[in-house]
């Protein structure tokens, strides 16, 4: 269980995140829409400890975040960030095997190999496991990674914008894929989507985020709704229920 | 597949060591003449270690600068670090004369300018870290005010003091390929042998770090504290090197790119051997072809900073396209 208590970060004296409190539950999906400046990706560098809150505190499993060990912190939580530009000659197999780090600090054993092949093969990617990064298209780069994710076996995995710059059937690959980490290995995901549409879709609890501050949350029948989301994102919607899914209409 | 790209990496490894030993032992041989080969031998062997020690200092110290910085352009000669060394030692002679202990001990003196660059690493750790993401033409700017401002605050001081003491600095302090301070010769190499220490024992975490920050912590690389042990581990082999052989300016940007290109991995555990071995191998056979061919009349610092100019201009043009 994640616990944020009245966590707060201010950029030049001007609150980004404001008081945030929220308990995120084990085994679910959570995202966190809202629109740009909302303080969605910086909460989730908060949680993931790559930004340290100003105020408040976020404990993990129990303990505040500070008190972990950061070796062992990387292996209950990872997270993953939307720009992911790296200029290294790197192959697939390569990066994934950086996702063992935490466990053996670069010096795999046969079981993390395992652990690396296991990942490669979840997320479709054995067959050009040996191609550069530099070679691969922006969906192909984007499960490599979350192959990573998935090879340093966290219980909670982050994702900031996992869907950014993804065509449709890739973006609905990697949500299915993110499902079937929940359902299957009984892992936590927590994301920020931009798509509303794919939040409603795919999550067990949708966070919204505004100014800083959450509006509300809840399931996605309660969440995406005329009421909620108007006011938000200032904008005229037009929900339908869809084989049970709760659709936006805002074009 | 992962396999074969290693041992190539091995086998150029292995090549270039070779090399060094062959241009090592011509450099010693070529020339010795049975009257003054005792001379001669009490010359050259001193000079061979400190390029050796020099190579490895600017080798190591620019990788590892490079993959905490993320970026194959910035070194810490570019960032003002070697002209600060000879503003440190300028400073020294200034403040407590030529007579001074702090200034007629070598050792001493190595030391106390050490002390000197470790503060400005914490600074400089500091600028580089405690802000915001800054851009790469912010930094570099940054670098060459602060490399221009600590050369000219060393020729300032330089004109400035007593012409006495200003020839003991230029005879005894200010190091150059022909005049290698080898007095120190010991004290570096120990130093380059504990930095190298400490550096091996963060081989694979200087790997995540080549991700980047995010990454890294991601990973459970306690990053500020590692970083800043590699900033401390930088400003020492920068010392070692500037202590030497003086200023180098373009070698370490030539040798750690040449490096990352050559080979094909991100492994530090093979960047850092190669780099170190091509960064020996164009000191010692420069200063062979310096001494030997040219009789002295190119100072091998000037070849090396002319290759090393062209080639950080290719470099700009490259990042500026990609």
């Amino acid at each position: 269980m994640i616990e944020l208590r009245n966590v707060t970060k201010k950029y030049d004296g001007i609150p980004v995140v404001d008081r945030v409190s929220l308990t995120i539950e084990k085994g679910t999906v959570t995202s966190f829409i809202g629109p740009n400046g909302a303080g969605k990706s910086t909460l989730l560098a908060i949680i993931s400890r790559l930004l340290r809150q100003d105020g408040g505190e976020v404990i993990i499993d129990g303990i505040p975040i500070e008190k972990w060990g950061s070796s062992e912190l990387a292996r209950r939580i990872s997270i993953l960030k939307q720009s992911n530009q790296v200029n290294l000659r790197l192959t697939i197999r390569e990066l994934v095997s950086f996702g063992r780090f935490p466990y053996s600090q670069g010096h795999l054993t046969a079981g993390d190999w395992a652990a690396v092949d296991q990942a490669l093969a979840y997320m479709k990617l054995t067959d050009i496991q040996h191609k550069y990064l530099h070679q691969l298209s922006g969906g192909q780069l984007q499960r490599a990674y979350i192959a990573m994710v998935i090879a340093q076996d966290t219980d909670y995995i982050l994702l900031d914008e996992p869907l950014n710059n993804l065509d449709m059937r890739h973006a609905v690959d990697i949500m299915k894929t993110l499902r079937a980490l929940v359902q299957d290995l009984g892992k936590t995901v927590v994301t920020v989507i931009h798509d509303i549409n794919f939040a409603s879709c795919y999550s067990d609890c949708i966070v919204v985020m505004d100014q800083g501050r959450i509006a509300c949350s809840g399931g996605p029948q309660r969440i995406i709704d005329r009421s909620v989301l108007c006011d938000v994102y200032e904008l005229d919607f037009h929900i339908e229920t869809v084989n049970n899914q709760r659709i936006c209409v805002y074009y | 597949m992962t396999e074969e790209r290693y041992a190539a990496d091995r086998r150029l490894i292995a090549i270039l060591a070779l090399l060094v030993a062959v241009v090592s032992v011509l450099y010693i041989v070529v020339g010795l003449k049975s009257s003054t080969w005792r001379y001669a031998l009490s010359l050259r062997v001193p000079r061979l270690l400190a390029m050796i020690v020099t190579g490895a200092a600017a080798a190591y110290s620019t990788v590892t600068f490079q993959t905490l910085t993320n970026n194959r352009i910035l070194t810490p000669a570019i960032m003002g670090l070697d002209s600060l060394y000879v503003l440190l030692q300028s400073l020294a002679v200034y403040l407590f004369g030529a007579g001074s202990v702090v200034v007629s001990d070598p050792r001493l003196n190595f030391l106390v300018v050490i002390a000197g660059m470790l503060a400005f690493a914490v600074v400089l750790y500091n600028f580089l870290y405690r802000r915001e993401e800054r851009g790469l033409a912010f930094l570099l700017l940054v670098g060459i005010i602060l490399g221009t401002f600590f050369q000219s605050g060393a020729s300032f001081i330089q004109m400035v003091v007593d012409p006495n003491e200003f020839s003991v600095l230029q005879n005894r302090m200010l190091a150059s390929f022909n005049n290698m301070n080898t007095g120190i010769l010991w004290l570096a190499g120990i130093l380059l042998v504990g930095a190298m220490i400490v550096i091996a024992r963060q081989l694979t975490t200087l790997d995540v770090l080549a991700l980047g920050r995010e990454h890294a912590i991601n990973l459970g690389v306690p990053y500020d504290r590692v970083v800043r042990r590699l900033m401390v581990v930088v400003a020492v082999l920068v010392s070692v090197s500037t202590g030497l052989v003086g200023p180098l300016m373009f070698l370490g940007l030539l040798v750690a790119n040449l490096a990352r290109e050559r080979l094909h991995t991100y492994l530090h555990r093979y960047l850092l051997a190669a780099a170190a071995l091509i960064s020996i191998l164009a000191l010692v056979g420069g200063q062979f072809l310096a001494e030997r061919v040219f009789n002295f009349a190119a100072p091998i610092s000037v070849l090396i900073n002319l290759a090393g100019g062209l080639y950080f201009i290719l470099l700009l043009l490259k990042e500026s396209r990609a």
